[in-house]
C-alpha cells in the first residue's frame, strides 16, 4: 500500500526517534494491561480476601498502592514518548520537505514557474508537505495498540480460554467497525479537503477582484459562487456527520457487550470453579481499555489517501530536473559599460509559434538602446532573455563575449540589473528591499532613492528607510512601487542597466526628473559607462537613446537613431508619434498647440 | 503616506473590526442571531446527549451487579440474576446508543447548516465593505475569516463541543452514581482528581499561548515560503538566492521548534490524567477496604461496589485528558467566531437604498458635485470643496499630478466612496438615493490595474455583461479596434488569462477590462489611468474608438497623458485636492498655471 511506503520514507529518515516514540507507545500499551492486571491481582489478593476474612494487609495495602502509581507514572512516561515522539518526527519530516521544496523553487528556471500557477506551488510547499506527514502523528499509537491487543490476546489466553473467547470477537470487531468506518468516510474527508481549498480559492480571487465586483456590481453573482462551495461542504459535512453518528455509538457498544458476555460466562466458570472473580474483572477491564485504542488505526489509514496525494505532488516538484546549469567563466570587474550581443535568438513560449525570430544586435560599452514595439510585440520577453530568466531556443545571449549559459552562478546578476514592468516589494523595510540584504551604507540607499526620485515619499514614512511595506507593498502606490524597485537596481550600480517600462505607473513630471536623474548620473564617474537597454512608449525615454530596435513581428523590422527612424519608417513614426498625431482625427477638431 | 495612512487608518475605526471587544457570551448570542439554525431543537439535543452519556454508566453499574449479586450475593452464584442483567444493560445501552446516534447526527446538521449560513453572510458582507477598509487588510486575512475562522468554530460544535458535552456529563454521572455507592469513596476520588482539574485551566493557558507562538510562526513562514514563487523574477535577477533560502530556513525551524514546544506542553498536560486515575484507583481499594471493614465511619461497601469505582474512575480519565484540549479548542473556536462576526460588524459604509431607491434613468447622465469635501478618517483633506458640473454627453478628462485628488474624485463619482460632506448628484439624483444595482448597470469605472479572474478571455470579458455570447464578446472586440490582436491569440475568445491574469501583459489585462466595461454600456463610463500599459498607437486607437463608442453619453477620463486632454471637450485641472483650472485645451494651454506647467513637460517628453 502507497501509505506504507510513504511512512516507510519518514522512518528511514527518523529511525532513532521513530523507535523511542515506538517503544514509548509500547511501554503506554503494556502498562494499560497492566493496569488490568494489577487490578484483577488487587482483586483476588487483596480486595476479596479483606471483604472475607475482614484482614486488613498493610503491606499489601502499600504494594496496591505502588503498583498503581507506578504502573501510571510509567505509563506517563510512554504517553509523553509517544506524542513527544511522533511531533517531533512530524515536525522534523515537515521541515525538511519545506526546506528542500523551497530549494527547489530557487533552483528551477524562470519558465518552470512560468508553467505553474503561485497557488499550486505555495500550496506544494505548505498544505501538500503537511498532508503527507500528517500519518506519522497517529503511527505510534497505532503501533503501541497492535502491541497491546497482544498482550492483552496472551494474556486473556492465560487467564481462561472460554471467558476469552468471548472477549477475543471484541477485538475484530471493533477493528472491522473502524475499517467499515474509514471506507466510508475517507473519501469524504478528501473531498472536503478538496472543498475546502477550492472554497478558499473562490474567497481568495474574489476579494482580489473587489474592486471589479464593486463597480460592475457583481457582489451578488460572486456570493453565489461562493455559497455553492460553501454549500457542497455543508452537505458533506452533514453526511460526514450521519455515518459518525451511526459509528460512534457502535465502537462504544461493541466493547461493553463484550463486558456483558464476559461478565455472564465469567460468573459461570466461577460456579463451575474454573475461574475466579478477579479473572472475569481483570478481562472486562482490558475489553474497556483497549477497545478505544483500536480507533487509532482507523485513524492512521484515515490519513493515507491524503497522504499519498500530497507526497507524490512534492515529489512532482521535487523530482523536476534543475535544467538551468551555470559555467564557471567570470565577467572583469571593470568600471566600464558591459558589451552586450544577441546573436541570432530565437524564441517560442508555445512550440511553433515563435515570438522572437533571428534576432541579432550589439550594444557597444556605455551605450543606451530603446527597444520599441506594440503592446505584446515580445519586448518584455527580450528582456527576460538578456538576464537568463529563460535561455533562448537557439541562438545566444553574450555579455562581454560570454555567453550568459558559461557564467557562474551570481555573476550575472552582480553586473547585469532588471526593472521589470510590475515590481514586486518583500514584505520588508525600505532598506530590505532596495539593498537586499546586502550591507549597503545608508547614504548608498538615499542616493539611489534620489535618482528614482523616491527619497521624498520614503523620507515621509514613519520610520523611512525602517519602516515596513506589507504584503506585496500594498500601502504604497503603483508608481511608488516602481520607484522604489529602480532604486533597488541603481544601488546595485550595474553595467548593464535595463529597464522594462519601469516608469509606467509614474506621472509625467516625475518620470522626467527621474530620466534627467539618471542621465545625470551617468554623465558623473559612477555609472558613468554603464550600458542601457530601454523598453519604452514614451519619446523622452527613447530620446535617452543612441539606437533605437524597431521590433515588430518577433524581428528587428529597424534599427538607427530616433530621429533616423522619425524619418525613414512611417510604422514607426505611427507608433510613437500617435499622441500627437491623435488631434487631426480627434472629434471637436482641436488643433495641437 | 503608506503606512502612515494604514496607522491612521487604524486607529480612525475604517480598518476592519477585530472583533476583539465582543464578549465569550455576546459571541455566541450574536453568532446564534447571525445563524438561527444553530438554535433549531437546541434543547432536544442537550437532552438526547446526556441520556447517550448515560450509557457510559451501564457497564461499571453491570460489573458490580454481578459481583455482589450475581457471585457474592445471598443465594451463591445467581446466573437467571446474571442473564437478566445483562439483558436490562444491553437494552440500556441501546437506548442511550440511539439517542447518541440522534445527538450527532443533529449536532452536525445543525452546525453545518448555521456555519455555512455564517460563511456566505460573511463573504458577502466583504464585498459590501468600504473600498478603503477592503485594501487596508491583507486578502489572506479576509480570507481565513471566511475559510479557517469558519471551519475552526465548526470543527469545535461537531467534535470539541461534543466531547465537551459529554465530559461533563460523563463526569457528572459517573459521580452521582459513585456518591449512590459511597460518599466517602467519592471523596477520595474527587481528592486525587482535584489538583487536575485545578490545574486544567493553568494548562490551557500556557497551551493557547504556545499555540498563539505556533501561529504566528506559520503566518511568517508561509510569508518567507511564498518569497521564491511570487518574487521569483527579482530574486533571480538579483541573484538573492542564498539570503532567500537563509530566511526561508530560518523561519521553517522558528516553526518547527514552536510546534515541538507546544507538542511537549500537550504530551506532558495529557499525560497528567493517567497518574491521577492510578492514584485514583489505588485510593479507592485501600480506602474501600477500611470502609468494608467498618473502619472510618462505618459503612457498607461491598467488595463489587469497590470494583465498580474502578471503572467509574475510567471516566474521570478522558475528560481530565480532553480537559486542556477542549477548552484550547473553545478559546480559538470564540476567538475565530468573533473574526467572522468582526467583519458582519464592520459598518458597510455606504447605505444601498435598494430596490425602492432611485432608479437611473436610461438616458447620458449629468454628474454635479456640490461642495464636495473628503478625507481618510483622521487624515487631511484629500478633495476641498469641489463644486463642479459635468453636463450629459460631454467627455471630460480630469488631471492633476499624483496626489492631487483625482482618482478620489472618480471614486467618489462612481459612489466607491461618500464625501465627507457635500452632495453628488447623478442626472439631478443624490447619489445616495439611488439603487446599488441600478448605479452599477449604469456608471462604470475602469480602474489602472485591471483585475482579471482565473478562467478564458470570454468568461473575463463577459463579466461586463452576463448575457453576452461568444459572438456579442467579438464585436466589443471588433468595435474597440482590437480585431487585430484578438486574431493574433491562437485559441482566440478561449485563451485562458492565468491567475489574476498574469499570462496576459499588463497592457492586455487592460484591454480585457476595458472590453469588459464596452460590454456592460455604461451611461457614464469613468476611465482610471485605464490604458496607461498599452502602447501609443493603440492608445490612440482605443481612445478614438471609444470616442464613437461614447457620443452622446458621459465619459470622465482621469490621464498621466495629456493627449487625452486635448481631445476631450473639457478639462478640469486638480491640484492638492482643489479643481484648479477647468476648460478647453487650448485655453487652457494659452492660460498657463498648472495646466501650462503639465502641458510643457508633457511637451518636452513627445518633443525629444
Amino acid at each position: 500500500m502507497d501509505g506504507f511506503r510513504v511512512l516507510g520514507v519518514a522512518i528511514r529518515r527518523e529511525p532513532w526517534i521513530f523507535t523511542v516514540s515506538t517503544l514509548g507507545s509500547i511501554l503506554f500499551g503494556a502498562l494499560t494491561v497492566a493496569d488490568a492486571w494489577v487490578l484483577g491481582w488487587s482483586t483476588d489478593h487483596v480486595v476479596l480476601p479483606a471483604f472475607e476474612d475482614g484482614h486488613i494487609r498493610g503491606g499489601l495495602l502499600l504494594t496496591v498502592l505502588g503498583l498503581f502509581v507506578g504502573v501510571a507514572i510509567l505509563r506517563a512516561v510512554g504517553i509523553v514518548a509517544r506524542r513527544l515522539g511522533a511531533g517531533v518526527m512530524q515536525y522534523r519530516m515537515q521541515a525538511a520537505y519545506r526546506r528542500e521544496v523551497t530549494a527547489q523553487y530557487l533552483a528551477l528556471p524562470m519558465s518552470w514557474h512560468q508553467q505553474h500557477p503561485t497557488g499550486q506551488l505555495l500550496s506544494n510547499a505548505n498544505a501538500d508537505v503537511e498532508a503527507a506527514w500528517a500519518p506519522i502523528a497517529p503511527l505510534p499509537m497505532a503501533v503501541g495498540t497492535i502491541a497491546m491487543m497482544v498482550i492483552a490476546i496472551v494474556q486473556m489466553l492465560l487467564v481462561d480460554l472460554k471467558i476469552a473467547a468471548v472477549g477475543l470477537m471484541v477485538f475484530p470487531l471493533v477493528t472491522l467497525a473502524t475499517l467499515t468506518y474509514q471506507y466510508f468516510s475517507s473519501p469524504l474527508f478528501t473531498r472536503i479537503q478538496a472543498l475546502r481549498a477550492e472554497l478558499s480559492e473562490v474567497a481568495h480571487e474574489s476579494f482580489d477582484g473587489a474592486m471589479v465586483v464593486k463597480t460592475l456590481g457583481r457582489e451578488a453573482e460572486e456570493t453565489e459562487r461562493f455559497a455553492a462551495k460553501a454549500n457542497q461542504l455543508r452537505d458533506l459535512g452533514i453526511r460526514v456527520g450521519r455515518i459518525r453518528a451511526a459509528f460512534d455509538p457502535l465502537l462504544e457498544a461493541i466493547p461493553s457487550l463484550g463486558v456483558l458476555g464476559v461478565l455472564g460466562v465469567g460468573v459461570y466458570q466461577i460456579r463451575h470453579g474454573h475461574a475466579d472473580a478477579g479473572d472475569v474483572v481483570t478481562i472486562a477491564y482490558l475489553l474497556t481499555i483497549v477497545a478505544f485504542p483500536i480507533r487509532s488505526i482507523g485513524w492512521l489509514l484515515g490519513e493515507f489517501p491524503r497522504s499519498v496525494v500530497g507526497f507524490r505532488r512534492v515529489h512532482r516538484v521535487l523530482d523536476e530536473p534543475v535544467e538551468v546549469t551555470y559555467g564557471t567563466a567570470a565577467l572583469g570587474h571593470t568600471a566600464l559599460g558591459a558589451r552586450l550581443e544577441v546573436d541570432d535568438l530565437d524564441f517560442a513560449y508555445v512550440p511553433g509559434q515563435e515570438l522572437l525570430h533571428e534576432l541579432s544586435f550589439v550594444v557597444e560599452p556605455g551605450r543606451t538602446v530603446a527597444v520599441v514595439g506594440e503592446t505584446a510585440s515580445g519586448k518584455s520577453t527580450l528582456t527576460t532573455l538578456l538576464t537568463r530568466l529563460v535561455d533562448p531556443d537557439a541562438g545566444r545571449v553574450l555579455v562581454d563575449g560570454t555567453d550568459l549559459r558559461d557564467l557562474a552562478p551570481g555573476e550575472l546578476a552582480g553586473q547585469v540589473a532588471l526593472v521589470p514592468q510590475t515590481a514586486f516589494l518583500f514584505d520588508d523595510t525600505v532598506r530590505g528591499n532596495v539593498a537586499l540584504g546586502e550591507d549597503v551604507p545608508d547614504e548608498e540607499v538615499w542616493e539611489a532613492l534620489r535618482t528614482a526620485q523616491a527619497d521624498g515619499f520614503v523620507a515621509a514614512l514613519p520610520h523611512g528607510l525602517d519602516s515596513r511595506l506589507g504584503e506585496r507593498g500594498t500601502t504604497l502606490s503603483g508608481g511608488q512601487r516602481q520607484r522604489l524597485s529602480l532604486a533597488r537596481a541603481l544601488v546595485r550600480r550595474p553595467r548593464l542597466l535595463i529597464l522594462d517600462d519601469a516608469t509606467s505607473a509614474v506621472d509625467p513630471e516625475v518620470e522626467a526628473r527621474i530620466l534627467a536623474a539618471i542621465r545625470a548620473d551617468r554623465s558623473g564617474d559612477a555609472v558613468a559607462a554603464s550600458t542601457m537597454v530601454l523598453i519604452a512608449y514614451r519619446k523622452a525615454t527613447i530620446g535617452l537613446a543612441d539606437e533605437v530596435l524597431f521590433l515588430a513581428d518577433g524581428r528587428i523590422a529597424d534599427r538607427g537613431p530616433h530621429d533616423a527612424l522619425l524619418e525613414r519608417n512611417p510604422d514607426y513614426a505611427r507608433l510613437v508619434n500617435a499622441y500627437e498625431a491623435a488631434p487631426e482625427g480627434a472629434v471637436g477638431g482641436q488643433r495641437h498647440e | 503616506m503608506g503606512s502612515a495612512m494604514s496607522d491612521r487608518v487604524a486607529t480612525a475605526g475604517t480598518a476592519l473590526d477585530s472583533g476583539e471587544e465582543i464578549s465569550a457570551w455576546e459571541t455566541i448570542r450574536l453568532g446564534a442571531a447571525i445563524s438561527p439554525e444553530l438554535k433549531e431543537g437546541f434543547g432536544g439535543t442537550v437532552a438526547l446527549a446526556l441520556l447517550g452519556t448515560a450509557g457510559r454508566v451501564v457497564v461499571p453499574i453491570a460489573v458490580q451487579q454481578t459481583l455482589d449479586k450475581g457471585v457474592n450475593g445471598p443465594h451463591g452464584i445467581d446466573m437467571g440474576f446474571v442473564g437478566m442483567m445483562a439483558v436490562v444493560a444491553t437494552i440500556a445501552m441501546v437506548v442511550t446508543g440511539f439517542s447518541s446516534y440522534l445527538m450527532t447526527a443533529r449536532l452536525f446538521t445543525t452546525a453545518e447548516k448555521g456555519l455555512a449560513t455564517l460563511r456566505i453572510k460573511a463573504f458577502r458582507h466583504v464585498h459590501d465593505l468600504p473600498l478603503l477598509t477592503q485594501n487596508t487588510e491583507r486578502r489572506g486575512a479576509l480570507v481565513s475569516r471566511v475559510t479557517s475562522d469558519v471551519d475552526q468554530v465548526s470543527q469545535f460544535l461537531v467534535f470539541g463541543g461534543v466531547i465537551g458535552i459529554v465530559s461533563i456529563g460523563q463526569v457528572l454521572v459517573a459521580t452521582v452514581i459513585m456518591l449512590f455507592y459511597s460518599w466517602q469513596l467519592t471523596i477520595v476520588v474527587w481528592v486525587c482528581f482535584a489538583p487536575l482539574f485545578l490545574s486544567l485551566q493553568y494548562f490551557q493557558r500556557r497551551l493557547s499561548d504556545s499555540y498563539a507562538v505556533v501561529r504566528r510562526m506559520v503566518g511568517q513562514m508561509l510569508a518567507a515560503v511564498s518569497e521564491p514563487v511570487v518574487g521569483a523574477v527579482v530574486v533571480r535577477t538579483h541573484a538573492i538566492e542564498g539570503r532567500t533560502q537563509a530566511r526561508i530556513n530560518e523561519s521553517i525551524s522558528e516553526y518547527q521548534a514552536a510546534s515541538t514546544r507546544a507538542q511537549g506542553l500537550t504530551a506532558f498536560s495529557f499525560s497528567l490524567g493517567g497518574v491521577s486515575a492510578g492514584l485514583a484507583n489505588a485510593g479507592v481499594l485501600i480506602f474501600g477496604i477500611w470502609l468494608g471493614q467498618g473502619h472510618l465511619w462505618a459503612s457498607g461497601v461491598t467488595s463489587g461496589e469497590v470494583l465498580a469505582f474502578a471503572f467509574l474512575v475510567t471516566l474521570f480519565v478522558s475528560p481530565v485528558q480532553m480537559g486542556t484540549q477542549v477548552l484550547t479548542d473553545a478559546q480559538n473556536a470564540i476567538a475565530g467566531w468573533r473574526r467572522v462576526i468582526g467583519i458582519l460588524e464592520t459598518p458597510a459604509d455606504l447605505d444601498d437604498p435598494g430596490p425602492a431607491g432611485v432608479q437611473l434613468p436610461h438616458v447620458p447622465l449629468s454628474v454635479t458635485f456640490s461642495h464636495v469635501d473628503f478625507a481618510y478618517p483622521g487624515g487631511p483633506p484629500v478633495l476641498r470643496d469641489v463644486d463642479e458640473e459635468i453636463l450629459a454627453g460631454t467627455r471630460v478628462a480630469v488631471v492633476g499630478e499624483t496626489g492631487s485628488g483625482k482618482t478620489t474624485f472618480a471614486k467618489i463619482l462612481t459612489r466607491l466612496m461618500d464625501p465627507t460632506s457635500g452632495t453628488v448628484l447623478l442626472a439631478g439624483h443624490d447619489l445616495r438615493e439611488v439603487d446599488f444595482a441600478s448605479l452599477r448597470r449604469r456608471v462604470v469605472l475602469v480602474p489602472q490595474e485591471g483585475f482579471l479572474f482565473d478562467s478564458t478571455l470570454y468568461a473575463n470579458a463577459a463579466y461586463g455583461d452576463l448575457d453576452a455570447t461568444p459572438d456579442d464578446v467579438q464585436r466589443a472586440i471588433v468595435e474597440l479596434g482590437l480585431g487585430d490582436w484578438l486574431a493574433g491569440l491562437p485559441l482566440g475568445l478561449q485563451t485562458r488569462v492565468g491567475q489574476r491574469g498574469e499570462s496576459m501583459s499588463a497592457g492586455e489585462r487592460q484591454l480585457v477590462a476595458l472590453i469588459r466595461a464596452h460590454l456592460a454600456d455604461p451611461d457614464l463610463l469613468v476611465l482610471d489611468e485605464a490604458t496607461s500599459a498599452v502602447d501609443p498607437a493603440l492608445e490612440m486607437r482605443i481612445a478614438r474608438a471609444l470616442e464613437l463608442l461614447m457620443s452622446g453619453r458621459t465619459s470622465v477620463t482621469i490621464a498621466h497623458r495629456l493627449s487625452t486632454a486635448e481631445n476631450a471637450d473639457e478639462v478640469i485641472v486638480f491640484d492638492k485636492g482643489v479643481v484648479v483650472q477647468r476648460g478647453r485645451h487650448p485655453d487652457l494651454v494659452a492660460e498657463g498655471g498648472v495646466y501650462g506647467r503639465l502641458h510643457s513637460s508633457w511637451v518636452a517628453q513627445q518633443s525629444t
